[in-house]
């Protein structure tokens, strides 16, 4: 350990007027894991991009082993030992664990034909060695998500990567999938290997990091020891400012009952689901990967059946089939996946911020097209929304304003009951603080609002009550003063039930 | 400014393709700025349009249909038949319409109720649909329309009745795609269907009116064919799903769904008009023809992917300098 395995010596990239990165300077020493911090946009994906050889760099020099290297395709990056686990995992669905594990670089005999003997030999070695309970032929859309990441760093691994870089790898596994990634890297660290670990979660970091290197418009701001650093700065360089709270909570005064759920099941996600929220009142739903929470507020909201159980609005029962049922009784639902459910990649932000509300735009046969340009620009100047104009195709957008565009299609159905599921995801930790704020706003004005998180620290500093799932039924619900990350893990995990 | 210019450029790049097509094919042939010449031009490229802007609106939100051939025969056909039998072209046109509409109404069950692929449920319905209009007649034309030519011939003052037809058309359906709570559920469909669900539009109802939409341009399309032709042709139309998809794509509408425009099909539909007006008068192969239109087709495309790809490249450097401003 502390041999530096690579050094980046005084890269710059420049767009056509844009300068995306300049002299950045930074060294990631052998067996460490070397964190990148910095916001959406600070030049973190262009630079790991210059270093697997995808954008050339215009000036600088990456060394490996002191030796300057010209890392022209990711194949060559390869041949340099360098590994990258993408942010959004590469794999073939339809194709097995041993396909997949071997894709584009399958062993053939001198004849050309695949040598699947060894294939299967190694695969199951692999497979073994990580004690991962699947068969070589399984198709990979089998496995769940932690695992098929955990393939991806074996086969990072078995390329003998020598550098590894990981971009947001927790992103979307549970809290102990990711202990499991952390034994991997000790591992990894131990064999050697340098690590390069772009996150988002702050604990995350300073769980595993040895070195932190932050970055903001495209300049290093500093390198340094984890052990010498602490939250509050770090967050402070990368923003460039100070942030008063990272939860910008406020005391709500909360009134009557808006939305009961009773009785709710649906076969094999969830059964005996019963929860209520009140005006002006923040709901959280914990529970790990699986426990139901997404499928429950879906079924709600009215995108997939249930089998029993009604849902009231002011203590009136009503009949929630679609989406457009939710809208029309003011229930709206900001999804999970903002890529599948969310936004419409080739259209406009105001097309996209107006879909949910037509109605309000579109009538007596005629679209008032001035009112809508209004009404959804004032929204967005609300929320601080940053494109460069209202014909901005939405998925030019950072993930941050993205998230606030939806938002704002949300906010414009005027609703009462907001379920914001999983608000904050891969989305940096400024824009995460505005839409904190927002969410603070929303409540102000009355309304409720059920979010749904993985993330724990974000419920417990926003949220008035929270419920933790756990298999399909809620575990347990606890008030304010019960509020600990302890707790929430003990309900989600099934050792407390109160339900 | 530049950045400007080059805007504009790309939003109206398919114009001014037409416009310099249009002069171009002046200077080359000088038959080409005749008015006979242009108002046949026009005449001919009638039922290639009305089926463009079918297949615009079912690409634009993520479908196709492959049967517009066979359903406008089968519909052209049965309201030739009728007008024969009855002589009102009233129920000639009740007919077409209904048939057409019937086709469809099966190609968007399939399509929206059992999620067969567009692809595969229209291609079906192209078997189905000249299957029975050749069992229907035996194979044999159709003869001697009588009045019913007027639909495809005739002309009101100096406008040709399809021409008139049309521009009918052409405001409705621009009215549809952009004034209408469906048109925008269109471009959201197409765009994301699961967003566009999520987000309270009703994709199956979509779905439904768009083939009900695009039937009844069929069935319009299918008299205008046959009165063109003063016959009832059970064999015709063969292959007219590709010139309306060729409009509609060289017009810069996206196979992937979400993007398309009114004017830009009809200007797609003109450039292959004019094109097609051209190498006629200048004596161009037959055959040759075919192969450059399927040439357009592909190149088109590549165009549009191309300086799509270029495009989002300088947008994401426009977003760069505003977030550095802000």
């Amino acid at each position: 350990m502390g041999d530096v395995k690579m050094r980046i010596s005084g890269v710059e990239k420049s767009f056509p007027g844009v300068k995306a990165l300049s002299n950045i300077e930074f060294s990631v020493r052998k067996g460490t894991v070397h964190a990148l911090c910095g916001e959406n946009g600070a030049g973190k994906s262009t630079l790991m991009k210059i270093i697997m050889g995808l954008y050339k760099a215009d000036k600088g020099q990456i060394y490996i082993d002191d030796q300057p290297v010209d890392i022209r395709n990711p194949i060559q990056a390869r041949e340099y030992g360098i590994s990258m686990i993408a942010q959004e995992l590469n794999y073939v669905p339809e194709l097995s664990v041993e396909e997949n594990l071997f894709l584009g670089r399958l062993p053939v005999n001198r004849f050309g034909k695949i040598d699947w003997k060894k294939v299967r030999r190694e695969t199951i070695r692999f497979l073994e060695e990580e004690k991962l309970p699947y068969e070589p032929t399984q198709k990979l859309k089998t496995l769940t998500v932690s695992d098929i990441q955990m393939l991806e760093i074996i086969k990072a691994v078995t390329n003998n990567a020598q550098i590894v870089i990981m971009d947001e790898p927790t992103s979307s596994i549970t809290e102990r999938e990711v202990k499991q990634l952390f034994a991997k890297i000790a591992e990894l660290k131990a064999k050697g290997v340098a690590i390069v670990y772009i996150s988002h979660k702050m604990d995350e970091v300073f769980q595993i990091a040895d070195d932190i290197t932050v970055l903001r418009d495209g300049t290093v701001v500093s390198t340094d020891r984890a052990q010498d650093l602490d939250l509050d700065t770090v967050i402070a360089k990368m923003v460039g400012r100070k942030l008063s709270n990272v939860y910008p909570k406020e005391e709500v005064p909360i009134g009557e009952k808006v939305i009961e759920v009773e009785d709710f099941s649906q076969d094999g996600l969830f059964e005996d689901v019963n929860f209520y929220a009140r005006k002006g009142e923040i709901v959280g739903f914990a529970g790990l990967v699986g426990a139901g929470r997404t499928e429950v507020m879906r079924t709600v909201f009215g995108l997939d059946p249930h089998k029993t159980g009604t849902v009231k609005i002011h203590g009136k029962p009503v009949e929630i089939k679609s989406a457009g049922d939710g809208i029309k009784n003011r229930l709206v639902m900001l999804s999970e996946s903002r890529r599948d459910d969310g936004i419409v990649p080739v259209r406009s932000i105001q097309e996209n911020a107006s879909l949910a509300s037509l109605r309000q735009y579109i009538y007596g046969g005629y679209t008032h097209k001035a009112k809508e340009k209004k009404e959804v620009k004032e929204m967005f100047e609300k929320m601080n929304v940053k494109a460069p104009s209202m014909d901005t195709e939405i998925s030019k957008l950072s993930g941050g304003n993205q998230q606030k565009v939806l938002l704002a299609r949300w906010m414009l159905c005027d609703p009462e009951i907001m379920i914001l599921d999983e608000p904050t995801r891969g989305i940096d930790v400024g824009a995460k603080y505005e839409i904190y704020k927002l969410i603070t706003d929303i409540v102000k004005e009355n309304k409720s609002v059920i979010m749904v998180s993985s993330e724990l620290p974000e419920l417990i500093g926003m949220c008035d009550r929270i419920y933790i799932m756990c298999q399909g039924r809620i575990a347990g619900c606890i008030t304010k003063e019960e509020f600990s990350q302890e707790t929430i893990m003990r309900y989600a995990t099934g050792v407390a039930d109160r339900a | 400014m530049g950045g400007k210019t080059s805007y504009y450029l790309q939003k109206f790049s398919i114009f001014i393709v037409l416009i310099v097509l249009f002069i171009g094919c002046s200077i080359i042939s000088p038959y080409f700025l005749q008015s006979s010449n242009l108002v046949n031009v026009t005449r001919q490229l009638c039922v290639g349009i009305l089926v463009a802007y079918g297949e615009m609106i079912l690409i634009i939100s993520g479908f196709l249909d492959l049967s517009v051939g066979s359903v406008l025969a089968l519909a052209g056909v049965l309201s030739v038949a009728t007008y024969k039998s009855t002589g009102s072209m009233i129920a000639a046109l009740v007919v077409a319409l209904a048939v057409a509409v019937i086709c469809n109404l099966v190609n968007a069950l399939f399509v929206a109720n059992f999620n067969v692929p567009a692809f595969i449920a229209t291609l079906g319905m192209q078997q189905v649909a000249r299957g029975l209009v050749l069992y229907y007649t035996g194979g044999q034309n159709i003869l001697q329309l009588g009045g019913f030519v007027e639909i495809g011939q005739g002309s009101i003052g100096p406008v040709p009745i399809p021409v008139l037809l049309i521009v009918l058309v052409t405001i409705v359906i621009w009215y549809l795609v952009n004034n209408t709570r469906y048109g925008r559920g269109l471009y959201a469909i197409g765009g994301s269907r699961s967003a566009a669900e999520a987000s309270g539009i009703n994709s199956k109802k979509s779905i439904y009116r768009s083939y009900i939409v695009n039937g009844l341009l069929i069935g319009l399309a299918g008299m205008i064919f046959m009165a063109r032709n003063n016959a009832g042709l059970p064999n015709g139309a063969v292959g007219l799903e590709m010139t309306g998809l060729t409009a509609a794509i060289v017009g810069g509408t996206s196979f992937t769904g979400g993007i398309g425009t009114v004017s830009g099909t009809i200007a797609g539909a003109f450039i292959i008009g004019f094109l097609e007006n051209v190498m006629n008068l200048l004596g161009v192969n037959a055959y040759i023809q075919q192969v450059i239109e399927g040439a357009i087709i592909v190149l088109a495309v590549a165009f549009d992917v191309v300086s799509k790809s270029k495009k989002s490249q300088k947008v994401i450097l426009v977003k760069e300098k505003t977030e550095e401003k802000a």
